[in-house]
């Protein structure tokens, strides 16, 4: 029975050292030399200060950016050190009451009429609270607003909405979207 | 039901084939020492490891030896990773000084829980764990659990092919084996694809940023990419976040999220034709095969329809584009989710790309239903495999009373003793989940962690002990599970869940390897035709809905009805 203990103890530490130790360290090296960008967040920078990653979104409640999605990620939201969703489940009045107060806020933000449509990512919270995209339907239902905001013309506002449309990778994979932080950047650029 | 969907499902199950094929064979040559491509590099250092750790490559175990060294190999990992939590604030790589990872009872569960390949998280990584931690004690059970249940199978497989033999393999060289050929060259090569996307690999501290708001942010960064390959590759599941596959460090984009789900499968797919191939007839994996992919296709549909239906009361309000963005990134939309939800839960993965709590009734039902039916459709890497052909013992059992006659698999009897453990391995599970979630649900203890008012509720508790005693992982995450209750039992039902099928399936593996085989005769129930296979998912089906009906009924069944009628709590 030592004798199995031993062994069992050895190997234990031995694959430790080599899938736990040797085995990340590489990747992180490997990774560091091949794709130093991507391995440390896809940082994106304005005048040399990074003002987050290209993959994490970010709050925004100024009228003169587009809003990304609802997040239950932390206190206020887009807390990248606390992702979480809101696992509300679907017959729950919370998640019922959130989505209609999220429409009704959406339509007087954007000067709707009170029966028009709302695209759903903008009234529902993401899986990690951290979703850095919104559809293209959401992007251009803010235009007007932006434009306004920002007294450009709203041409113009679409035109870099249109932009910054991805369409589904490799053309057949995920859904069309736009990355809210990038867009708005490039707005703060016009 | 949209195109391109369809087109996307359907180029992930043929991708999904076209690797499992090649690798079936390649695992059959590796756990056969026949000679592979990765020798010059990998035999050096497997003699090295068993030089070092004083273990006699030549000699086979019979089944009690196997088992033993297995259980002792477990209770080892399960004390040094608890000792590794508990020791986290004296150890490097800690940039946020996370003390020792409290309280008791949550570094337990987590012990048991990535020993057990379950992967149950009752914390949010980002806030929790260090570097470290994540690395030398969470990934090296990512590898190590995985490992463990491919080399169950193998030894049942061994048990099944030979003839009277008083040996199944050993235990050491398996493992090893495992890790080195199969998972490590896989791994490296998948966490730099994954890198090459977006998913982050370093040891640097969380960066704080100031937004374009003017707010601040602060970024978890981390040694994110090796272990979400790993994570995926040995069906473990655990996130390295807290939003697991969904937050964009672990699965930045379409691509990624395909890459991450074929490792989910493409492992338990492959072991059906590595099956195939060590019993020497490939038609014996494929029919075993079958029955995996009609269910799996079954239940596929149910969910996605489930999602596309979408939630009427969202939808009054006035709402375009899909209703159920609640829990799902718009990167993946509706079929990637309902399709992760899907892979995640016919194996014992449990990683997340959507949140399954708020996933629609309907949809939510096939996680919960796969896992309850043991995750035989593919199911976990060896664990799925070896759940199957208990089932395929049963089957042959049930077929062979029809027709009156000695029931036997592979030219084998099958006997009053393998009948018994096949039972109490499909058993032991079951009793398991129905009991820890009755208990949740009439005790204090058990419903005060609940989020969602309502039958959900019930659902939530239902989806807690199945995730753990099925080793799954995932959850209906509303639920509050860290409290002493739930990190104390979910353990139990982990343990249970693990042994508590592996032990009988060793057993089985042992009195099977000491068998004779018979000459088919003319009465002999063909194992390899289409019928074999509708009968076995039939059994998989008729046996999960009678144990589980009831409980499914009052939690989704029946808040699926309220939902269409408009209700809410």
């Amino acid at each position: 029975m030592l004798k199995l203990l031993t062994r069992a103890l050895l190997l234990l530490l031995l694959m430790t050292l080599l899938t736990g130790i040797v085995y990340p360290l590489a990747v992180t090296g490997l990774a560091w030399v091949i794709f130093p960008g991507q391995a440390s967040g896809s940082l994106v920078y304005r005048e040399g200060e990074p003002v987050g990653s290209a993959l994490i979104g970010q709050n925004f409640t100024n009228p003169r950016y587009f809003h990304g999605r609802p997040s239950a990620a932390g206190e206020d939201g887009y807390d990248a050190a606390a992702s979480a969703g809101s696992n509300l489940g679907p017959t729950n009045k919370t998640l019922l009451d959130n989505a209609a107060g999220r429409a009704a806020r959406l339509r007087s933000e954007n000067s709707l009429k009170e029966d028009s449509p709302v695209p759903g990512d903008l009234v529902t919270a993401s899986a990690s609270g951290l979703d850095p995209h919104i559809t293209p339907e959401a992007a251009l239902l803010q235009v007007p607003r932006v434009a306004r905001a920002r007294q450009l013309p709203e041409q113009r506002v679409r035109e870099l909405v249109e932009r910054h449309i991805e369409g589904r990778q490799l053309g057949v994979l995920g859904e069309p979207r736009v990355n809210v932080l990038l867009l708005n950047m490039d707005l703060d650029k016009i | 039901m949209k195109q391109s969907d369809i087109f996307q499902i359907l180029l992930y199950l043929v991708l999904l084939i076209a690797l499992a094929i090649p690798l079936g064979r390649y695992m059959f040559k590796v756990y056969t020492g026949e000679r592979t491509l990765l020798d010059p590099v990998l035999r050096p250092l497997e003699r090295m490891i068993y030089r070092l750790a004083g273990i006699n490559s030549e000699k086979e175990m019979g089944w009690r030896q196997y088992t033993v060294t297995f259980l002792v190999f477990h209770v080892l990992g399960i004390v040094l990773l608890f000792g590794i939590e508990l020791l986290q604030g004296y150890l490097p790589f800690n940039p946020r000084q996370f003390g020792a990872v409290s309280p008791l009872h949550l570094a337990f569960n987590t012990a048991v829980s990535f020993n057990t390949n379950t992967n149950w998280q009752a914390y949010g990584g980002e806030s929790t764990m260090s570097y470290f931690t994540q690395m030398a004690g969470l990934t090296v059970h990512n590898f190590l659990s995985a490992a463990a249940g491919m080399v169950v199978v193998i030894a049942l497989t061994r048990g099944l092919a030979r003839r009277t033999a008083e040996t199944i393999g050993n235990f050491w060289v398996d493992l090893t084996r495992t890790v080195l050929w199969i998972l490590l060259p896989f791994c490296v090569v998948g966490a730099l694809v994954l890198v090459s996307q977006g998913v982050i690999q370093n040891l640097s501290p969380y960066l704080d940023v100031q937004t374009l708001e003017g707010a601040k942010q602060t970024i978890a960064m981390g040694p994110v990419a090796s272990q979400e390959i790993i994570k995926e590759l040995g069906t473990n599941g655990g996130g390295f976040f807290n939003a697991n596959s969904a937050h964009p460090f672990e699965n930045p984009t379409p691509l990624t999220n395909l890459i991450e789900m074929l490792a989910i499968l493409v492992i338990p797919v492959a072991l059906t034709f590595t099956f195939g191939h060590m019993v020497g007839n490939i038609r014996q994996g494929r029919a075993i095969f079958a029955a995996m992919l009609v269910l799996f296709v079954l239940l596929l549909g149910v969910c996605y329809t489930g999602e596309m239906a979408g939630n009427p009361q969202i939808a009054s309000l006035g709402v375009s584009g899909p209703s159920v963005m609640e829990g799902k990134e718009v990167r993946f939309g509706v079929v990637n989710s309902a399709l992760w939800a899907t892979v995640t839960t016919a194996t014992s993965c449990g990683a997340v790309n959507a949140m399954h709590d708020s996933l629609t009734p309907l949809a939510g039902l096939v996680p919960l239903l796969q896992i309850m039916l043991g995750e035989v459709v593919f199911g976990g890497v060896g664990s799925g495999l070896y759940a199957m052909l208990v089932f395929v013992i049963l089957t042959v059992f049930i077929v062979g009373l029809m027709v009156g006659r000695t029931p036997e698999y592979l030219g084998k009897k099958i006997e009053s003793r393998e009948m018994k453990m096949a039972t109490l391995a499909v058993l032991i599970p079951a009793a398991m989940i129905l009991i820890g979630a009755g208990l949740a649900s009439v005790t204090m203890a058990g419903t005060a962690s609940v989020l969602n008012p309502g039958p959900h509720g019930l659902s939530e508790m239902l989806y807690a002990f199945s995730s753990q005693t099925g080793n799954n992982g995932s959850a209906f995450a509303g639920l509050t599970a860290n409290t002493p209750f739930y990190d104390w039992l979910g353990a139990v039902a982990m343990l249970i869940g693990r042994f508590g099928v592996i032990v009988p399936v060793l057993a089985i593996a042992g009195s099977m390897a000491g068998k004779k085989t018979v000459a088919p005769g003319p009465g002999t129930f063909e194992t390899t035709g289409p019928l074999f296979t509708v009968m076995l998912a039939a059994t998989v089906m008729i046996v999960g809905a009678l144990t589980f009906f009831p409980a499914l009924a009052l939690g989704p069944i029946v808040e699926q009805l309220l939902m269409l009628a408009g209700k809410a709590f």
